[in-house]
């Protein structure tokens, strides 16, 4: 074992132990101490906030989306600040009802609106569907990528990612219900400073600052850090912005946290500072650009190597590691809360809608016994996919944002919307988006009399205009016998 | 519906509608690509706009008293 790989294992090790601690004693909660700030000062508590966008998906895919695309990677920069607009006014919506109703999951909060169990188990499916494959798969992909590189090659990917399953799995089962609020802590200061640290040091080790690094790309490039005419062109990137913008929430785990605000002022005034920590996404590009010309040749999925090649290329193996362990940890903190969410959803918002008068004990079992089947689903998919980290993502996006329309409707007083057309609309949309990426075509090919413009427009959006036209519909046709059956 | 909320249109079209023009790589402006400097110029007055609808906001005043 080389010493990159026994520091990333050493970080593993801490890092389940701090679990086994958390499960002991009482953790503290990570919410209140960074967003409450009381006793520490505000840098620090700035500093944590912005670690906390750090996840795999950023740090690895982010890089290797700057390296392999150019400017289309910049959309990451652009919709978690459009979904904080929305968000000063969506949360406090959800989060009054929530605690009006005393909801705890996203479920709940379409049950209880639209008074149907079949909904809630609907939208259960649909956000399983949506992370597992993509968002969980994108953490194990990470995981085994770094685990990969950090052996120097002699470890295989797909063992790698197999060894970032059984991490998370591991980690999953012995911390429970709460991870260690502490790993999320070293987590957050760790990738903040390796980040940081790299996309200054790297374009200036390379090309002497970074100023000069685009304009060498520029010269090598023509074009490259701009969008291109086709493919991720100009209404790509709207489209794509606009979907991932309102599906930001969509998630169960971060509309979950919705839930745990101590009151509604929080979110707007959230909506004012958490734009400006995007900006430390920038440190990232910065890296996957100074990979551009140092370590060229990686194309598909290898793009994702970027970060990584690039860090072997400039540093000793110690430092590898380090850099190797701050990402196993964005990949490990993030994975095991998903991973959790899934095996919980399933659990208690699908088993429990077909078995009422399960016991809470029973509940808790199967969400236990789920997590390592969904750890190995996960797996293979993450070996049998193909795709970028931020294509993986973005197909999560494709799925999740379809719940959006009935959630808006939802809101509003004197919703005419009804079950029947919230559940004809997501079903909708999920077919569109499942038909279009398993036939891998695009809008153009399906649509052959568009305008070329649109020819490459998000099909996420095009699932979601469909998926509201349909709600609407089935809505208006379905009032009378609605009405009838549960008069409001 | 308070009219100061319709400032939050502003980013949208800001990112949405100015990527349409600001999609070049020259001139750069302290040092980056003109399409990322004007993505990050957003960002920055997203968070003022945020800032100066919550200063605005009636609900945020009452529930500070």
């Amino acid at each position: 074992m080389n010493i990159a790989l026994l520091i990333i294992a050493v970080f593993l090790a801490v890092a389940i132990f701090l679990g086994i601690q958390a499960r002991r004693g009482r953790d503290m909660d990570l919410e209140q101490w960074a967003v409450g700030g009381r006793g520490f000062g505000t840098l620090f508590v700035f500093l944590l906030l912005a670690g906390e966008i750090y996840t795999t998906f950023t740090f690895l895919g982010g890089s290797g989306w700057a390296y392999g695309e150019g400017g289309p990677a910049f959309y990451i920069l652009s919709y978690g600040c459009l979904a904080y607009v929305i968000s000063y006014w969506l949360l406090p919506a959800i989060w009054r009802y929530a605690k009006k109703h005393r909801l705890h999951s996203q479920s709940d909060f379409f049950v209880s609106k639209y008074n149907s169990q079949a909904l809630g188990v609907l939208v259960s499916i649909v956000a399983v569907i949506a992370m597992v494959p993509s968002y969980l798969v994108l953490q194990l992909k990470g995981l085994g990528i770094i685990v990969s590189i950090a052996s120097y090659g002699t470890i295989s990917s797909n063992v790698a990612a197999l060894i970032g399953a059984a991490a998370v799995t591991v980690y999953v089962m012995i911390s429970g219900i709460r991870s260690s609020a502490w790993t999320a802590v070293i987590k957050d200061i760790m990738v903040l400073s390796v980040a940081i640290f790299l996309g200054l040091y790297l374009p200036f080790k390379f090309y002497g600052g970074v100023g000069d690094m685009f304009r060498q790309i520029q010269a090598h490039k023509p074009g490259f850090l701009a969008l291109p005419g086709t493919g991720y062109d100009v209404p790509w990137f709207i489209s794509t912005v606009l979907l991932t913008a309102l599906g930001f929430y969509m998630w169960p785990h971060t509309f979950g946290s919705i839930f745990s605000a101590r009151n509604e002022r929080v979110f707007r005034r959230n909506a004012v500072y958490l734009p400006l920590y995007q900006l430390i996404l920038l440190f990232v590009f910065f890296v996957g650009f100074a990979a551009i010309l140092q370590v060229p040749g990686l194309t598909g999925d290898k793009v994702d190597l970027s970060l990584l090649k690039l860090s072997i290329k400039a540093f000793d193996p110690w430092l590898v590691g380090l850099i190797g362990a701050a990402g196993l940890l964005t990949a490990l903190v993030p994975g095991s809360m998903l991973l959790m969410t899934s095996a919980t959803v399933l659990s208690k918002n699908v088993y429990r809608a077909f078995a009422p008068s399960a016991s809470e004990q029973r509940v808790n079992r199967l969400a236990k016994i789920l997590v390592p089947f969904i750890a190995a689903v996960a797996w293979y998919f993450t070996v049998n996919s193909g795709k970028t980290i931020v294509l993986l993502l973005l197909l999560g996006y494709s799925f999740v944002t379809q719940l959006f329309p009935a959630l808006i409707f939802s809101l509003f007083p004197n919703n005419f919307v009804n079950k029947w057309g919230a559940a004809a609309g997501i079903i909708v949309g999920v077919i569109i988006v499942t038909y279009v990426t398993v036939a891998q075509t695009t809008i153009g090919q399906i649509l052959p009399f568009l305008p070329t413009s649109l020819a490459d427009v998000n099909v996420g959006i095009v699932a979601l205009l469909a998926n509201l036209l349909v709600t609407v519909l089935v809505s208006l046709a379905t009032r009378s016998f609605g009405a009838k059956e549960q008069p409001a | 519906m308070k009219p100061v909320y319709l400032l939050a249109v502003v980013p949208f079209l800001g990112i949405l509608g100015g990527i349409v023009f600001a999609n070049r790589v020259e001139p750069y402006v302290f040092g980056l690509p003109f399409i990322l400097f004007w993505i990050v110029l957003w960002v920055i007055l997203t968070s003022a706009i945020m800032a100066i609808i919550y200063r605005l906001d009636p609900a945020n005043r009452e529930e500070r008293q």
